[in-house]
């Protein structure tokens, strides 16, 4: 039976756990301090998607003014700025900022209300959520959001298909199209979640995956779509020191195998040992941007994370 | 909480993987004589299994439709997730197309009709598909709901349809005559080849329902087979992540419209198929044949059977279709009895007497955490 209608805004969650203590109960949790090694040298580069790639340095995202508004809430005020390919760029600020809701607006989760966002020098327009993903960005989720009835190696197979086209005639017959991309696809999600040094893994149902392994799931299935533009929405939330230490370590790996990132991160001191720039945002405007240690310098930036949260400014 | 009860107890691997295990050639050897006993059913006259009170030749069509039905349905309810509560809707069009073309208003053949009322069937579905699967949920349970009886007023209060009285003399499908084949007899305790009761192959007949019931079984073995195909294929794996999670899977890439109106013109075109099999068998059609009560009966059987598992649908089809021809005596007390299982099976089985292998697969692996955890606590 399909699940009720559920009107939560795609990723607007509460506040993530802080703690491991407090992470999301799932059903078969491994010891906490089990942290899944990856295989950084198993190459995942992107695979041609068949959009102009951009040289490296290039601009590769503009948001461009946006501003968003939910009845009177405006969560994105005059919103501005850009990626370049192959850099990793950080985008902080307190809970509520609009971090998410950027992501949203992104990904055509949301339309802004006056503004727009470019995507390799053309603006998104109203595309389908499933025709920018086809365009090479793709996202995680805060709270996560993997299918969770389906094995680890079927979720990554979905982000796979993205660029597939086998139909029910094709699979019907067993058409050479269904086979070619049946075995590629599989031998590329395969190489995905041995990287995320999930392959033992492959058979296990999504929802039966320690906390830690369904986030990097969550990561390997956006990274099988073959991104430009890989969006990490809170990726650390609810690890400890020493797996978000690794989680950075995988960020910068990613990154080196070709992929540019955005990174929405809320623990400061996280993102200024990984990112190459950083936006902060607060109460949906931009107030600072720059070098991790520019921001460090940043009087507002101090300002806002002060006012909110003294630990996360140190 | 982790009982000592379940930590304890071993993971062992279930009959369906024992199966999956054993070697190609005795697999296949064992699906043919399985099929061998489904061909030879009629003919057998099992006691306790057959029917006393009505033809079982005939029973054994009926179950079959409820069979090719639930199949059908299984893909909307089971694989994409879509609540579908007028899927007779379809199962009218089917057979009401044969019936307008074959006799009404026209005199093609039955064999010709059948891919037609596919064809009209799988083009209702996308009709009432398009606007509706946009919105989500409930809405479309209401929208399918009002379909099913839409379809039924219209048969009712349309002439050009035939009315209240339906359609008649509706072709039968085209046969040879080649052999006769014998039943057996039970009546003195033990079986006996009876040559005086015998079934003509293959003569699609008045009175003997037989034949219809083996050209059942073949279209059932070719719809699975489809089933089969698609579903492990890009887009079985794109309808379950729209059934897990739409945004989702949206968001990776899945165009969730395109493959919801898929599963839902798919469905239909199945429900069409299993119609114009009814049509074709009983030569005769009216209004009352597709009420409201029959879309909750091909619900009950995806429902209890387990919905996602299309041999679990199956046994479901059979539950709900045979047990009332079985125990006709009993037929005042069907409704009670009926819900009474159903209640039954909400409570100890809510996932269905066969559950998708998703939920089996879950419950093993949190078994073996189980014993992983008592493991180390131990250690
Ligand atoms: N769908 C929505 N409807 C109304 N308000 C929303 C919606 N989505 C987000 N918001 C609001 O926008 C603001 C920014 O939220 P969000 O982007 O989730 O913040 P964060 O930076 O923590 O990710 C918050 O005030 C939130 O309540
Ligand atoms: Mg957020």
């Amino acid at each position: 039976m399909p699940e009720p209608t559920n009107p939560e805004p795609v990723g607007a969650e509460p506040t993530p756990p802080s703690t491991a203590a407090e992470r999301p109960a799932t059903p078969a949790t491994a010891p906490v301090d089990e942290v899944t090694e990856i295989n950084p040298d198993v190459d995942i580069a992107p695979e041609d998607i068949g959009v102009p790639v951009v040289a490296e340095g290039e601009r590769l995202l503009e948001v461009d003014t946006v501003t968003l508004r939910f009845g009177g809430v405006v969560a994105l005020n005059e919103v501005s700025f850009h990626i370049n390919k192959g850099e990793i760029l950080g985008l902080i600020g307190p809970n509520g900022a609009g971090k998410t809701t950027c992501f949203n607006v992104m990904t055509g989760v949301y339309q802004p209300t006056s503004g727009e966002v470019r995507y390799l020098g053309k603006p998104l327009g109203k595309r389908h959520k499933y025709q920018i993903t086809k365009l090479g960005i793709a996202r995680t989720f805060q709270n996560i959001r993997l299918f969770a009835n389906m094995t680890a190696l079927e979720n990554v197979l979905v982000g796979v298909d993205a660029h597939h086209s086998t139909g029910v005639v094709t699979a019907m017959f067993r058409l050479p199209k269904h086979r070619r991309e049946e075995e590629q696809g599989r031998a590329r999600a395969m190489e995905l979640l041995e990287f995320m040094g999930l392959a033992g893994k492959a058979d296990e149902l999504a929802r039966n995956l320690p906390y830690g392994d369904q986030r990097r799931l969550e990561i390997a299935r956006a990274l099988a779509t073959s991104p430009q533009l890989l969006c990490l929405d809170e990726p650390a939330a609810g690890f400890n020191p020493a797996e978000k230490a690794k989680l950075m370590e995988l960020i910068r790996t990613i990154r080196d195998q070709g992929y540019t990132v955005l990174l929405i991160e809320h623990d400061m001191k996280l993102v200024m040992g990984v990112t190459d720039r950083i936006v902060v945002l607060e109460f949906g405007r931009k107030i600072a941007e720059g070098t991790p240690a520019e921001i460090r310098d940043n009087p507002a930036v101090i300002a806002a994370y002060l006012g909110v949260d003294e630990e996360d400014a140190s | 909480m982790t009982t000592t009860q379940n930590a304890t107890k071993k993971v062992r691997p279930n009959l369906n993987e024992r199966i999956a295990d054993l070697p190609l050639p005795i697999k296949v050897v064992l699906w043919i004589i399985f099929a061998l006993f489904l061909f030879a059913l009629p003919l057998l006259n099992i006691p306790f299994i057959t029917t006393p009170d009505s033809d079982f030749g005939g029973v054994l069509f009926t179950v079959s439709t409820y069979v090719l039905v639930a199949l059908g349905l299984n893909i909307v309810v089971g694989y994409a997730g879509l609540l579908d509560l007028g899927y007779v809707g379809f199962y009218a069009v089917g057979a009401y197309t044969v019936g307008v073309l074959s006799s009404q208003h026209g005199s093609l053949p039955w064999l010709w009709c059948v891919p037609i009322a596919i064809l009209v069937a799988m083009a209702s579905g996308v009709i009432l598909g398009a606007p509706t699967l946009r919105v989500r949920g409930d809405y479309l349970a209401i929208v399918t709901l009002g379909f099913g009886e839409i379809v039924r007023l219209t048969l009712i209060n349309s002439e050009w349809l035939g009315g209240a009285q339906g359609i008649s003399e509706i072709p039968r499908p085209p046969g040879i005559e080649l052999f006769e084949v014998p039943s057996i007899d039970w009546s003195t305790g033990v079986p006996v080849v009876d040559l005086g009761t015998t079934t003509t192959f293959l003569k699609f007949g008045i009175s003997d329902f037989i034949p219809y019931y083996w050209l059942a079984l073949v279209v059932i073995a070719l719809v699975l087979v489809f089933d089969i195909l698609v579903k492990n294929s890009r887009v079985g794996r794109a309808w379950e992540a729209t059934r897990e999670d739409e945004d989702a899977a949206e968001l990776m890439g899945v165009p969730t419209f395109r493959f919801k109106l898929l599963a839902f013109a798919l469905g239909a075109a199945i429900g069409g198929l299993s119609g114009a099999m009814f049509a074709g068998k009983s030569g005769f059609i009216n209004p009352q044949s597709f009420e409201l009560l029959l879309s909750i009966l091909f619900l009950a059987a995806v429902v209890v059977g387990g919905q996602g598992n299309r041999w679990g649908v199956i046994l479901g089809a059979i539950v709900v279709s045979y047990f009332p021809e079985r125990f006709r005596e009993f037929a005042d007390f069907r409704v009670l009895v009926f819900g009474l299982a159903l209640m039954l099976l909400a409570i100890f089985r809510p996932q269905g007497l066969l559950p998708p292998r998703r939920t089996l697969r879950a419950k093993r692996a949190d078994a073996r955490q189980h014993v992983l955890e008592e493991g180390e606590a131990g250690a």
